[in-house]
């Protein structure tokens, strides 16, 4: 790339930081250019963001009619996944799925519970619960 | 205090290298650090997912440019890890309390100084912590950031000791012997040859060129895929492409300047030099190759496989020429 053509989008999704891309002077010296965003990368960050936030607000939904335990919000709020969460605790999938069940999750053991609250940088308290008024 | 001082880099793991060979009296510049470790490739891994999308790199795994680094200009550089928060807390302290400047393995996610939007689970994330002022506060650079930050105990302690796929375990690393006056140019020539090899004669297609051409493939087959798919699997190329790290131009513009570099110092040599300009050429072409992804998974918009495809094919012989240009270049 050329000096010159290196892009500066002011990308949203940079939050105002700035990239180093390495570029080509007139005479093919190539040295660092800081860069504020290109529009294909901020496209390709933010449908990577709206798909955590979807699936975030999907599970508040679904924890707030009862379908799920707090647990399943929280991990999507923490932008994991059960595959991430998994890898994290240590704990088998259909093990974690388990804790997804209102009625199982009520009654988990203290020593489960840090793990995940541990893994997840949040409370015990606050995995208990579903943080009110949020995507209203 | 040591006197550290902060570079912006393209990429964390290069970037960290070279400060801190820097910082001890080895002058090298990232692409410098980039080309003697071979860092340079390509991988496809349809068999590896992550959120159900395989894997693409761009650049080799994680630490191999640490290690290539210390084992190609003979640095002996000490790595820790912990099995204990706690001790890999205390170690970070004592070693700063030396006066040192210490590399460290994080994920992304943890970092408090990442602006929301650039925070995702990735652990493979480098950067060096300099200092540790009054108030307890970590002075790191991180070498994707224009300038120092600073974070909390708290937060730097969880970015390092995250579980799950490449766990940093705490890693710090640092070096203990650095040589200043290291004859480079036997180096360069070495790992000139190895990446373009490695990049040309892969036996299996799951790197080097034929890996290219068989993700070629895949993006040609999907076609016939869920249209949902498809489009989550293209998008998933350009964000491994920009997003994850320097992204596949970015690594291909560094290796450039590595290529410029080498000339120079081989008394202008024009194989080099043209070689550097056609990695440069490359670079672009995966950039218009991410655009070109870009514009097809709009909505509502028919998506051009067999044109994404060529599109990929062609990259692919280019990149290609240019090794075989390297592989012309004489010491």
């Amino acid at each position: 790339m050329d000096v010159n053509s290196v892009p500066q989008d002011d990308s949203s999704t940079y939050a105002k930081h700035k990239k180093a891309i390495y570029a080509a002077d007139n005479e093919g010296n190539v040295g660092v250019v800081a860069s504020s965003g290109w529009e294909v990368e901020e496209a390709a960050t933010k449908q990577a963001l709206h798909d955590l936030e979807d699936s975030a607000k999907e599970a508040y939904e679904l924890v707030k009619s009862g379908e799920m335990s707090p647990l399943y919000f929280h991990m999507y709020d923490v932008r994991m996944d059960l595959q991430v969460l998994s890898e994290s605790t240590g704990f088998f999938k259909w093990t974690i799925k388990k804790d997804f069940d209102v009625a199982k999750f009520a009654k988990i053991k203290a020593k489960r519970l840090a793990v995940y609250a541990e893994a997840m940088g949040k409370t015990e308290e606050e995995l208990k619960v579903l943080p009110k008024g949020l995507y209203e | 205090m040591n006197n550290f001082k902060h570079t912006h880099s393209a990429h964390c793991e290069s970037g960290v290298m070279s400060s801190m060979l820097s910082h001890h009296g080895l002058k090298l510049s990232e692409p410098m650090v980039f080309g003697l470790s071979s860092a340079m490739t390509f991988a496809y891994l349809p068999f590896l997912k992550l959120g159900g999308l395989p894997l693409i790199a761009y650049r080799n795994m994680p630490k191999s440019i640490i290690k290539n680094i210390r084992k190609n200009l003979k640095i002996k550089m000490q790595l820790e890890t912990f099995s204990k928060a706690e001790k890999g807390q205390e170690r970070l302290d004592e070693l700063l309390s030396e006066g040192k400047i210490v590399g460290a393995q994080t994920s992304v996610y943890w970092l408090e100084y990442f602006p929301e939007e650039m925070r995702f689970h990735f652990n493979a994330h480098n950067l060096i912590i300099y200092a540790k002022n009054e108030d307890g506060i970590y002075e790191i650079s991180d070498p994707v950031f224009e300038t120092p930050q600073v974070c909390s105990q708290k937060s730097l302690s969880k970015a390092r000791f995250v579980k799950g796929v490449m766990a940093p375990k705490g890693l710090l690393y640092y070096p203990t012997d650095v040589p200043k006056d290291i004859n480079l140019k036997p180096i360069i020539a070495k790992n000139i040859k190895k990446t373009a090899k490695r990049m040309l004669k892969t036996p299996v297609p799951i790197e080097g060129i034929r890996a290219i051409k068989y993700l070629a493939k895949h993006i040609r087959g999907l076609a016939k895929k869920d249209k949902r798919y498809a489009k989550l699997f293209l998008g998933n190329i350009v964000r491994m492409q920009e997003e994850i790290g320097t992204g596949g131009a970015g690594f291909r513009y560094i290796y450039a300047a590595f290529l410029k570099e080498a000339s120079e110092l081989f008394e202008s040599n024009q194989t080099l030099d043209e070689a550097s300009k056609m990695m440069l050429a490359v670079g672009d072409e995966w950039r218009d190759f991410a655009l070109a992804i870009a514009k097809s998974i709009k909505p509502k918009k028919e998506i051009d496989f067999d044109g994404l495809s060529d599109k990929l094919l062609t990259i692919a012989e280019h990149e290609a020429d240019v090794y075989r240009k390297m592989l012309e270049f004489k010491s």
